[in-house]
């Protein structure tokens, strides 16, 4: 079978900065995969690549079959690969609810459908959806005045509401107190054990990513340092020094 | 949302203003005459501005923020200089609607057509706002980049929402050219002085992204304008500009909207304590508050 998602020889340079060199990476249907590296290893950058924030200056990345390097974000958005910002972006001036209504798929928009009302269907999920990330109780405030850690959790919640095949995390739970990572670490799994979503995580909490991810990619001065099984990149002498900077 | 309101006065009204006048151009009208071209003549306009909308929005549309401005800005320009240039339309020298016929009272009969509009314009928007459309709207102005991330159509959704308030901004077009009696291409265009400013005034007034905030600011708005020009003659500009910069400054959000943020509760802003609701069935689980 092939990848869900094919990262074949990305690179991509700002400027004289070679963010990624020549990364290759494959995403099987159902699989949690990690990414790890120092700051400003690209991981971002990565990211920003396989969503069509920037195009790419070499390679091609492939989804479900599908040249994406080619199509911009909200294209790739509706064929089922979405991503969350390490910046949390919500709408801050709508309520949770609201938040959650408007993050319905997009893939099959006409006219009727851009003026048609939300259905109670979309009010239930949405309403589920909350309950799952604890913030029902606080559905009708509005999302700005939400603290960090809950927009967080909405935007991860938005995220399930489109539906998506396949889900990029940019650091999910940078910023969030210990007590809250572990229902988010929950919530993360059962994403991927209930509702199927394969999931790639940039994570900077190690505990998080060895048990969360399957398998770990991870990423040093723009290029692939290591990749395999959790115990394999952590033991691994290289990742170790570019994360302690020996040599 | 300032920037379609310029190029809505721009373009789109007058582009209404100037189909309504040319429903019927025999200067002698009986009054069926009159109402049939008036009504015709409103009902073209309102087409051919929102198919034009259409069409220009998908152009202009893909641009954001000071270069949108820029953009529509010099649509407005364009199309007054446009107007100004075609003689069948008058020309540089303006256009004179046909003159209204003696059995009706003039004001009377465009005082209702308006408020018929604004009451018609409401109610649609009320409409539109509640469902997926307004909430796709909001999503664009809080964050347009996550909406896209997110898949929304944003070019999709701007585009129907500059038909729609061109639609309604050609029919009141058709009603000021008319009220007016005179339809001069730049002054229309770019009515700097009148209601160009004034349209963007009461929104920012009243409370921008609001349904009442509008009508609230267009009130308030009539009402200072007349106290000023009673109690304030020759500073009454001064008045204003100085009424202006206080709501800016102490009410960016305009009344409405310092209203909702004043008080919150009042507009469902609260606290579901008896939280658990959905058939979900998962309890709360702790340690998420």
């Amino acid at each position: 079978m092939s990848p869900l998602l094919e990262v074949n020889h990305v690179s991509k340079a700002f400027g004289g900065v070679q963010a990624n060199q020549d990364i290759s990476l494959q995403v099987a249907d159902g699989e949690i995969v990690g990414i790890i590296g120092p700051n400003g290893s690209g991981k971002t950058t990565l990211f920003n690549s396989i969503v069509g924030y920037h195009p790419i200056d070499q390679g091609s990345i492939k989804f479900a079959d599908e040249e994406l390097s080619r199509l911009r974000v909200p294209h790739i958005a509706r064929r089922g690969l979405l991503r969350t910002f390490q910046q949390t972006r919500i709408y801050k001036q709508m309520t949770c609810v609201e938040n959650m209504l408007i993050s319905r798929p997009h893939a099959n928009e006409t006219l009727p459908s851009m003026l048609a009302d939300f259905d109670d269907a979309d009010y239930q999920e949405a309403n589920e959806l909350l309950e799952l990330v604890g913030l029902y109780a606080k559905r009708n405030l509005q999302a700005g005045d939400l603290s960090f850690g809950q927009q967080k959790l909405l935007e991860f919640a938005m995220a399930l509401m489109n539906k998506p095949k396949m889900l990029l995390l940019d650091e999910p739970t940078a910023g969030i107190n210990p007590t809250l990572i572990n229902g988010l670490l929950e919530r993360m799994l059962y994403a991927n054990r209930e509702l199927g979503i394969t999931l790639l995580v940039i994570e900077h909490n190690m505990r998080v990513i060895m048990s969360l991810a399957e398998r770990i990619y991870c990423l040093a001065h723009g290029q692939l340092l290591a990749e395999g099984a959790p115990e394999t990149v952590r033991n691994d002498s290289r990742v170790i020094d570019a994360y302690l900077g020996g040599q | 949302m300032y920037a379609t309101s310029v190029v809505q006065v721009g373009l789109y009204g007058d582009v209404g203003a100037y189909t309504a006048a040319k429903g019927g151009l025999e200067l002698q009208l009986t009054a069926t005459q009159y109402f049939i071209g008036l009504g015709a003549g409103m009902l073209a306009g309102a087409v051919l501005a929102t198919a034009l909308a259409g069409i220009l929005g998908m152009g202009m549309l893909g641009l954001r923020g000071h270069y949108f401005a820029i953009g529509t800005l010099g649509l407005g320009i364009a199309a007054a200089e446009l107007a100004a240039g075609w003689d069948w339309i008058g020309a540089g020298s303006g256009m004179v609607p046909p003159q209204f016929p003696g059995a009706f009272d003039r004001t009377l009969v465009f005082y209702y057509l308006a408020l018929v509009l604004a009451a018609a314009t409401f109610f649609t928007l009320k409409r539109l706002r509640r469902g997926r459309f307004g909430l796709a709207l909001n999503a664009i102005r809080d964050d347009e980049d996550k909406a896209e991330a997110m898949g929304l159509h944003t070019v999709r959704y701007k585009t129907v929402a500059w038909c729609v308030s061109a639609f309604f901004t050609a029919f009141a077009g058709g009603i000021v050219g008319n009220i007016v009696g005179f339809i001069d291409p730049r002054t229309v265009a770019f009515a700097g002085v009148t209601y160009g400013v004034w349209m963007v005034l009461m929104t920012v007034l009243g409370g921008k992204g609001t349904l009442w905030g509008p009508v609230v600011g267009a009130v308030v708005f009539h009402v200072t304008q007349e106290l000023f020009w009673t109690y304030l003659l020759g500073w009454q500009r001064v008045a204003l500009g100085l009424l202006i910069v206080l709501i800016v400054v102490f009410f960016p959000k305009g009344i409405v909207g310092y209203i909702r943020d004043r008080w919150p509760e009042k507009f469902g802003y609260t606290v579901d304590e008896s939280a658990s609701g959905a058939d979900a069935g998962t309890a709360q689980q702790g340690g998420t508050r």
